[in-house]
C-alpha cells in the first residue's frame, strides 16, 4: 500500500511539473491531419480555443498567448475513444448478487489509476469504463475524458448517454468457475439469464405502473388522509429509467443466438440498446444488426479464450462494418487501451477497410456508441479539441503515440517525458537491482 | 539361367523407374519472377527471381534464367522474404483457453524434463493456418509451467502429423524463474530470495543428472556394481549437463538475470534466455556472457512502473545496441499472427527496422541453430518463402503467397472459412 501511494505520486510528480495545462488554448503547426470526416491535410495546423476547435487549416498564426507545438512530419488523428474499459475504476464487478442496476461505477472513480496514463501515451482521450460482465444486469457505466492528474468529477464526460451493462452467456452463468461440490448461482444457464432479465424487467414495469397509480389516486380528492407511497426501489428506479429510455443497455453478449434473444426481449419491453459488447459472432447476425441499427463494440483479433469465443474470427469488424453495422474495436483491458490504433489497422488487411474507415473504428464509431460525436470523433471545428499526435502514420505498426492532448490541454508529451524520465535517472544514479555491483 | 537374367531385368527396370519418379519428384522446379527480394542475409534485390527445386532454393537473384519445365509465379507488385520463425509459442497445444482438455503445454508438477511439447502436437489446431496466413513458417513450440516445464521442438507450420511437421526436436530444455511480482515491498523483496532459491534448485537436479550418469559409467565398467534405475527425467537432462542441448530460461528482473548468468556459466550450459523484460538494466552484461535473448510478447504493461511505460517496448532496441543477438516470440498460439508487430513495436521504440526483420527470420535460426536451413533466402535452404504486398512487418500488409518446402500453401483460415459459410446468411434477401 505504502509502495503504491510512493509510486503514485511519482507518477503525479511526472505529470504535474510537466508544464502541461495551457488552459485549453493550443496550436498544433505543421503536422499532417487525419480530420476522419472531413479528409486529409498534408500539412496543417490545428488552432484550439478554449478547449475548442477553432480552426483547422494551413499556415494559422497563433494569437497572443497561445501555446504552439510544432508537429512536423507528425500524423494528427482525433483522440482516440475507448468504447468498452474497465479502469479508472476501484471495482468492477458487484458479483453479491445477479441483478445489480442499482450499481452505478461513478461512485467508484479513481482518478489515480496508473492505466489511464498507459491510455493517453496510447493517444486514448475518451473512455466508457463499465461494470463488469458477472451479473445479467450489472451496473450504470459512465464515460469520461482522460484528464491524467485531474479530479475524477472533472474527468467525467456528462454529454454521454448514460448506460446500463447488461450481460449474457458464460460469464455470467459462471460457466468457466465451477467449483466441484460448490452450487451454482441463480442463473447457471442461458436460458435463467433470459428468464432473470425477463423477471426483472418485468418487476420494473410493475414498479412504474404502481407509481403511475399513485400519482393517479393522489390527484383524486376523495382520501382525507395522504396516501401511503410505493416502495422506493433504487434497483427498479434504474430499470425503469431504462424503460422510461432515460438509460440505454450496453449488453456483453458472445453467441449470436444469445444476441438475437436480447434484441427479443429489447421489443419485449421496449428499450433501447445501444451497442453489443465483444459479440464475436456478430457476423452471423450482421443483417440483424443492421437492421436493427444497433452497434457492437469488439476486439479486432482476442479470440479462443473460451467456448462461446472460439468463432471469433478477425475478419468479422471489417465485414460487419461493410454490412452496415456500426463498428468500434474496443480493449477491455488496461494494456491493449494503449494500441488501439494497431487494432484499428488490421481491419485493413482483414477485410479491407479504407484507411479512415479503419480509423473511425476507434475514433468517431465509438463516439457515436457513446452519443458523443457532436464533441468528439472527428477534428472538426466546434468540436473539443482532443487531439493524438504519431510520429508516423497512426494505421502503420511502426508508429508511437507523441502527444495527447484533451480540450487543448496536453497530457501526455513523451518527450517532456523523457526529459523528465533521464532527469530522475541522474538524481537516482543506477537501477536499484537489489545488490550487487554494477 | 535366362530366367534369373530376366528377373535382374526386371529388378532393374523397377529400380530405374523408381529412380526416375524419384527425380522427377524431386526436380519439381518453380520460379517466382519479377519480384523485389529481401533475402534478410545480403543486399536486396529490386527485382530478381526465384528459383525453387523440390524443397529448397536453388538460385537468387536478378536476371536468372527459368529453367525448363518450371513452373512460373509472378511476383511483380510483391516482395520475397523467407517464412518467419516464432520463437516461443504454443501452436498445436493450445485450442480453446478456458477448456482444459485442449490445453497440453503444461504438465502437472515442477520438475518435468522428460516432457517433450511436439510429442503432444496436434497439426490441425484451427491456430496454425491463421498464423502461416501472415507469413509465419516455423515455431518454436514449447512447454511451460514448474521450474523445469519440459522441451521444445521447432516445427514448420504443415503437415498433418506430428513427424511430417517436426524440424528439429528437441531444441531446448526449458526453465522457469518467476515473472517480476508486482505489489508491495514484501512480495518483492520476498521476490528477490526466490531466483536465487529456485536455481539452487536447478542445481541439485542438474548434479544429481551428472551422478546418476557416474553411476551408469561405473556400473557398466564393472559387473559387481548395480547400475542405477532408470530415471527419465535425469535421462532426459544428461544432454543438458553436456552442454549439447540448450537451455532456454525465462528470466525477467535485473537481478534474477544477473544470477542466471552466473549460474549457466558455473554450469557450463548452453544457454538462451527469454523474456528478459528487465535486460534493458543489465544489457552490457548479457552480452558479455554471448547469451542470446527471445522475447516475450510486447503486449504487456512493464513489470514495474519505475521502469517506464514504454520499457517493454524499447527493450529489444536496448538490447540489439549493446550487442545482445535477439528474437521475438508471439508467446501464444491464438496471436501467433501477431509475431512481426512485436518486432515492428519494438523499431517503434528504437529498434533498428532492419534488426527488427531479422529477429524474425535469420536470427531465431541462428538462436535456435538451424540457420544451415532456414532464416533467409538463400541457397541451399529451405524454401520457406513469404510473397507479401509490402513490408511484412507492416499491420496493412497483405499477404500473397506462402511456400513451405517448396510447397504453396492455401492462405485460407478458420478467418474466411466461418466468414464465408455467414455471408450467404446475410445476403439472402428475408
Amino acid at each position: 500500500m505504502k509502495r503504491a501511494i510512493i509510486l503514485l505520486s511519482i507518477c503525479f510528480s511526472l505529470a504535474l511539473s510537466f508544464p502541461l495545462w495551457a488552459g485549453g488554448n493550443l496550436l498544433l503547426k505543421n503536422g499532417t491531419i487525419l480530420t476522419v470526416t472531413k479528409g486529409t491535410i498534408p500539412k496543417g495546423d490545428i488552432l484550439i480555443i478554449d478547449g475548442i476547435i477553432k480552426q483547422i487549416g494551413e499556415n494559422i498564426s497563433p494569437p497572443a498567448g497561445v501555446k504552439v507545438i510544432d508537429v512536423s512530419g507528425k500524423y494528427v488523428i482525433p483522440g482516440i475513444i475507448g468504447s468498452h474499459t474497465h479502469i479508472a475504476l476501484s471495482g468492477t464487478n458487484e458479483t453479491g448478487d445477479a441483478i445489480t442496476a442499482e450499481v452505478n461505477m461513478r461512485d467508484v472513480l479513481h482518478a489515480e489509476d496508473p492505466s489511464i496514463f498507459t491510455a493517453i501515451s496510447g493517444g486514448v482521450t475518451t473512455i466508457h469504463t463499465l461494470h463488469g460482465s458477472a451479473n445479467p444486469i450489472g451496473g450504470q457505466n459512465i464515460t469520461l475524458k482522460l484528464k491524467w492528474g485531474r479530479k475524477a468529477e472533472e474527468m467525467i464526460f456528462s454529454q454521454a448517454w448514460p448506460t446500463l451493462k447488461f450481460a449474457l452467456g458464460e460469464n455470467v452463468t459462471q460457466a468457466n468457475q465451477q467449483n466441484v461440490g460448490q452450487e451454482r448461482r441463480y442463473p447457471a444457464s442461458r436460458m435463467g439469464v433470459v428468464a432473470i432479465i425477463r423477471r426483472e424487467l418485468t418487476r420494473a414495469r410493475n414498479y412504474m405502473a404502481e407509481w403511475d397509480r399513485y400519482a393517479e389516486l393522489q390527484k383524486k380528492k376523495f382520501f382525507e388522509k395522504p396516501l401511503l407511497p410505493p416502495r422506493k426501489d433504487l434497483r427498479l428506479e434504474a430499470l425503469a429509467d431504462l424503460l422510461r429510455g432515460k438509460l440505454v443497455a450496453r449488453c456483453h453478449s458472445y453467441r449470436a443466438d444469445e444476441t438475437i434473444e436480447f434484441i427479443e426481449l429489447s421489443h419485449e419491453f421496449g428499450f433501447k440498446i445501444a451497442c453489443f459488447e465483444h459479440i464475436p459472432e456478430a457476423y452471423k447476425i450482421a443483417k440483424e444488426l443492421a437492421a436493427e441499427k444497433i452497434g457492437i463494440s469488439v476486439f479486432m483479433d482476442s479470440w479462443a479464450y473460451k467456448v462461446e469465443a472460439a468463432e471469433g474470427i478477425a475478419t468479422m469488424p471489417a465485414y460487419c462494418a461493410q454490412q452496415g453495422v456500426l463498428v468500434s474495436i474496443n480493449s477491455d483491458s488496461n494494456e491493449r487501451i494503449r494500441r488501439l490504433f494497431n487494432d484499428a489497422a488490421k481491419a485493413i488487411k482483414y477485410g479491407g477497410l479504407s484507411e479512415e474507415e479503419a480509423l473511425k473504428l476507434v475514433t468517431l464509431n465509438p463516439a457515436i456508441q457513446l452519443g458523443v460525436d457532436k464533441w468528439v470523433g472527428s477534428l472538426e471545428v466546434g468540436k473539443h479539441g482532443d487531439v493524438a499526435v504519431f510520429s508516423e502514420h497512426p494505421l502503420s505498426a511502426y508508429t508511437r503515440c507523441d502527444l495527447t492532448v484533451i480540450e487543448g490541454d496536453v497530457y501526455f508529451d513523451r518527450e517532456a517525458y523523457l526529459k523528465e524520465r533521464q532527469e530522475a535517472q541522474k538524481t537516482h544514479s543506477k537501477p536499484n537491482l537489489g545488490g550487487g555491483e554494477q | 539361367m535366362r530366367r534369373r537374367w530376366f528377373y535382374f531385368l526386371l529388378f532393374l527396370l523397377i529400380l530405374g523407374l523408381n529412380l526416375a519418379g524419384a527425380q522427377t519428384n524431386r526436380e519439381e522446379l518453380t520460379a517466382i519472377t519479377d519480384v523485389k527480394i529481401v533475402p534478410v542475409v545480403g543486399e536486396d534485390i529490386p527485382q530478381g527471381t526465384i528459383i525453387i527445386r523440390g524443397n529448397k532454393i536453388e538460385a537468387v537473384g536478378a536476371g536468372l534464367s527459368i529453367p525448363a519445365g518450371a513452373k512460373v509465379i509472378s511476383g511483380r507488385g510483391l516482395t520475397a522474404y523467407p517464412g518467419m520463425t516464432d520463437a516461443a509459442c504454443t501452436l498445436g497445444l493450445y485450442e480453446i483457453g478456458s477448456i482444459q482438455a485442449t490445453i497440453d503445454y503444461r504438465e502437472t508438477g515442477r520438475i518435468n524434463p522428460q516432457v517433450l511439447a511436439t510429442e503432444a502436437l496436434r497439426p490441425d489446431s484451427m491456430h496454425i493456418p491463421v498464423a502461416r496466413a501472415n507469413g509465419i513458417t516455423t515455431a518454436l513450440v514449447m512447454p511451460s509451467g514448474g521450474l523445469i516445464a519440459g522441451r521444445s521442438g521447432l516445427i514448420q507450420l504443415v503437415g498433418s502429423t506430428p513427424p511430417e511437421m517436426v524440424l528439429k526436436s528437441p531444441v531446448a530444455m526449458h526453465i522457469e524463474l518467476p515473472a517480476i511480482a508486482r505489489g508491495g515491498f514484501r512480495r518483492q523483496a520476498a521476490q528477490r530470495e526466490e531466483g536465487s532459491r529456485l536455481l539452487e534448485e536447478v542445481r541439485n537436479v542438474l548434479d544429481e543428472a551428472r551422478f546418476y550418469e557416474k553411476r551408469k559409467i561405473v556400473a557398466s565398467k564393472n559387473k559387481l556394481i548395480s547400475p542405477p534405475d532408470f530415471d527419465e527425467k535425469l535421462e532426459a537432462l544428461l544432454p543438458v549437463v553436456h552442454g549439447e542441448l540448450p537451455v532456454i530460461i525465462s528470466v525477467h528482473s535485473g537481478q534474477d538475470i544477473r544470477a542466471a548468468i552466473k549460474f549457466v556459466q558455473e554450469q557450463k550450459l548452453k544457454a538462451i534466455f527469454s523474456g528478459v523484460s528487465q535486460g534493458w538494466m543489465v544489457a552490457k552484461e548479457i552480452a558479455a556472457a554471448g547469451i542470446p535473448v527471445i522475447f516475450g510478447s510486447l503486449y504487456e504493461l512493464p513489470p514495474s512502473w519505475e521502469d517506464g511505460y514504454d520499457a517493454l517496448y524499447r527493450n529489444p532496441g536496448v538490447l540489439r545496441q549493446a550487442g545482445v543477438k535477439i528474437a521475438f516470440s508471439s508467446s501464444s498460439a491464438s496471436l501467433a499472427k501477431e509475431l512481426p508487430y512485436h518486432a515492428a513495436k519494438a523499431a517503434a521504440f528504437g529498434l533498428d527496422k532492419r534488426e527488427a526483420l531479422k529477429a524474425v527470420t535469420i536470427y531465431p535460426a541462428e538462436i535456435l541453430g538451424v540457420d544451415n536451413l532456414i532464416g533467409s533466402l538463400e541457397k541451399g535452404k529451405l524454401a520457406n518463402i513469404v510473397l507479401a504486398e509490402g513490408d511484412i512487418l507492416e499491420l496493412r500488409t497483405v499477404i500473397r503467397h506462402v511456400f513451405i518446402n517448396g510447397k504453396e500453401i492455401s492462405l485460407s483460415s478458420i478467418y474466411e472459412e466461418l466468414l464465408d459459410k455467414y455471408k450467404k446468411r446475410n445476403t439472402k434477401n428475408e
